[in-house]
């Protein structure tokens, strides 16, 4: 391992200074501490979505309680929805009653901003957020969906939620939190040409494995992450669960501000200039403490693609699966039965294996940079005759730029099409499900067992890599 | 939800590591509207053939191994937040899961629902799994109370650490939500006293 742990204060950062970005926007929202419990934290923007909230509503209502703040939950259908003929009835009868399920919440309990399927604002959560400007620095942000790290990237304190803490936020507009811990990870270095914020992601997920982060709030900082869009470091942020965070942020900064600027929910006029002066605060200082601090030289970083079963399981794509000697004694059942799963043997290079499917989309690269990346490798190429592709839009809105730029034209010539927004195959709920056995390539955040599908095989990586194998049907370096 | 009392139960023994919640409840299964009947497909790609009937060699398949303790590898339920996770585990009928790691979201999730998860020593859980594998009827004893957990075969136990709010939760069988219920006044003064400059309360764009 490369990065360089240490161990910092043995107080565990809860002495007397809270001086960490984290620390400052926590404290700035505890409405009060239940003793040897957790804490009561102010939650500014509430996402919803189909899924995860009809058992929340349904609570609300056996206790007879209205929603507290209905215009600080933003509700939008994404991740059970049909990609396709958006604009007929839902097929599935089951999917179906869960939309209409949500259409009646929203309704009942006069939730003033709902964005249902075809609606312009309507896309997937964790990018219609930042999209129309629900995303601001400072801001408490959950979601019953883990990958409201998302939201970290704008210097928000942001994660996933279950229902019944949906329930809560509903109710109260609060939550219960226990205080996570602070880690540092620290970027030095620029990212090499072709090297994308995935790969930094997939690659840091590598070191520290799933469960590495778990317990801390981390926050990401160093050249490369300055260097990064905010679309770049929404993918950074987005992953951050993937290796147990509870969260991901990085402080605001010029790019943050001039992202968020004009966007339909962002303050306006004088408003604008107090919040951005508030907001130009918002940074760790300079004596900081954090619980734990990685650092990495992001210019070692190379493409990544991942041969397992969990995120953590990643490696550059000229590399070879470890074999079982590399592999903790404790670990390699696991291993073993992982690698059964994926069709792949220990020691294996995975450098021209031919896969099925291609998915670029979900809320970890599913935005517009993605589709240009993605355009743009495949320009002048043509879609390989073996691999199924399916290009995601992230929103509406999205899909409207793809079409503004010109993408579609691009990416039609090279005989793709691009489909209606929504979490597709990121999970599979809908019936954007690759068959059993098969290989995709996909830009989305899990390859865990039958994610994408029962019994499908799922390799993780950029939209880069993800465009290579479309054109090729393999998996090469793009 | 039920109070928590003193568990004495045989176990149902998951030797693998990073089960996430896609395994113990796949993302197809999430489409129910209120929270029943999860328990019947708990697991359930490992549990069942692609037509439905049971595959042989899991566990929950093995009427040798029966009771309301999990026990399984490390980072148990990482992955998606899903509580679905949570209800499917308590709709089978598992009160304690015993792991030597836990994913945090899911951790939160399984009290909210009553289900206590137990984190135990990598030594104390190995030490399980032998014991069962030797002798099925394996009991454990979970007291909440006094935060100790016996394995019964070798009468080794160890304590475990429970926030103490949520330990209050249990016993009483009291949820979060009550709780906060309590402290509305609280919240209103917290949002009456915020500074301005923090985030917006409300505006409503164009929607
Ligand atoms: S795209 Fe995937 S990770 Fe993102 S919100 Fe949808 S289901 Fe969750």
């Amino acid at each position: 391992m490369t990065a360089n742990k240490q161990q910092i204060s043995p107080l565990g950062g809860r002495g007397a200074r809270r001086t960490t970005l984290f620390d400052k926007i926590w404290d700035a929202h505890v409405v009060s501490i239940i003793e040897n419990g957790p804490t009561q934290l102010y939650i500014d923007r509430h996402f919803c979505h189909e899924v995860t909230s009809p058992q929340a509503f349904n609570g609300l209502r056996a206790r007879g309680l209205k929603v507290f703040r209905p215009e600080l939950t933003t509700m939008t259908a994404d991740h059970n929805i049909p990609t396709i003929d958006q604009d007929k009835p839902v097929k599935d009868p089951i999917s179906r009653h869960q939309l209409e399920t949500f259409a009646k919440n929203a309704k009942e309990f006069n939730m003033p901003i709902y964005y249902p399927l075809g609606h312009i604002k309507n896309g997937i959560v964790h990018v219609i957020g930042p999209e129309n400007g629900f995303t601001q620095p400072g801001m408490t942000i959950v979601c019953g969906d883990s990958h409201t790290s998302t939201h970290g990237a704008f210097g928000t304190i942001a994660f996933g939620i279950g229902t019944s803490e949906v329930e809560m936020v509903l109710a109260t507009q609060c939550i219960l939190q226990t205080r996570p811990k602070t880690m540092r990870i620290t970027f030095n270095g620029k990212l090499k040409p072709g090297v994308t914020s995935k790969d930094l992601a997939l690659y840091m997920i590598s070191k520290l494995t799933t469960g590495g982060a778990t317990g801390y709030f981390v926050e990401y900082a160093g050249e490369a992450i300055r260097n990064m869009t905010m679309e770049e470091r929404m993918t950074v942020c987005n992953l951050s669960i993937e290796m147990g965070a509870r969260g991901g942020l990085i402080a605001p900064d010029e790019t943050t501000f001039n992202y968020v600027k004009g966007r339909e929910f962002a303050p306006k006029g004088e408003e604008w200039d107090e919040k951005l002066a508030y907001w130009k605060t918002l940074k760790s200082d300079d004596d900081a403490v954090f619980d734990m601090e990685l650092t990495f030289d992001a210019s070692e970083i190379e493409p990544m693609i991942t041969y397992g079963t969990n995120p953590g399981m990643g490696m550059r794509i000229s590399d070879s699966i470890p074999t079982l000697d590399e592999v903790d004694e404790a670990g390699r059942i696991s291993f073993q039965k992982s690698l059964d799963y994926m069709g792949f043997a220990p020691g294996e290079k995975l450098l021209g294996k031919s896969i099925d499917y291609v998915f670029l989309g979900s809320c970890t690269n599913g935005r517009i940079e993605d589709f240009r990346l993605f355009a743009n490798y495949v320009k002048g190429k043509k879609k390989a005759k073996n691999v199924t592709a399916w290009l995601v839009p992230g929103s509406w809105k999205v899909r409207k730029q793809i079409e503004e730029e010109g993408l579609d034209k691009i990416l039609e010539d090279a005989g793709f099409a691009i489909r209606q927004p929504g979490c597709s195959a990121c999970l599979a709920m809908n019936d954007d499900k690759v068959p059993a056995g098969k290989y995709a390539v996909s830009t989305s955040n899990r390859n865990f067992e039958g994610r994408q599908g029962p019994g499908t095989r799922t390799i993780l990586a950029g939209p880069l890599i993800a465009a290579a194998a479309a054109v090729s049907g393999k998996i090469i370096m793009p | 939800m039920e109070k928590f009392k003193t568990l004495i139960s045989s176990v149902v023994p998951l030797p693998i590591e990073n089960v996430d919640t896609d395994q113990i409840i796949p993302a197809r299964f999430l489409k129910a509207i209120d929270k029943e009947g999860f328990g019947d497909n708990l697991f359930a790609d490992w549990r069942y053939q692609k037509d439905g009937t049971p595959k042989s060699d899991f566990v929950l398949n093995n009427p040798t191994y029966t009771g309301s303790i999990l026990v399984a590898g490390k980072n148990f339920g990482s992955g998606s937040s899903r509580e679905h996770a949570a209800w499917a585990l308590g709709g089978y009928g598992f009160k304690v899961v015993v792991s030597s790691f836990f994913a945090d979201i899911f951790k939160n999730n399984a009290l909210n629902n009553g289900i206590l998860p137990v984190v135990v020593s990598p030594e104390f859980l190995n030490d399980i799994f032998k014991a069962v594998k030797k002798n099925p009827k394996t009991t454990l004893t979970v007291n909440l109370q006094d935060q100790v957990i016996t394995n019964n075969a070798n009468k080794v136990a160890e304590t475990f650490e429970i926030n103490a709010y949520k330990k209050e939760c249990l016993l009483n069988g009291l949820d979060d939500i009550d709780y906060l219920l309590s402290k509305k006044e609280l919240i209103e003064e917290f949002e009456r006293k915020r500074s301005p400059l923090n985030p917006p309360r409300g505006t409503l764009g164009e929607c």
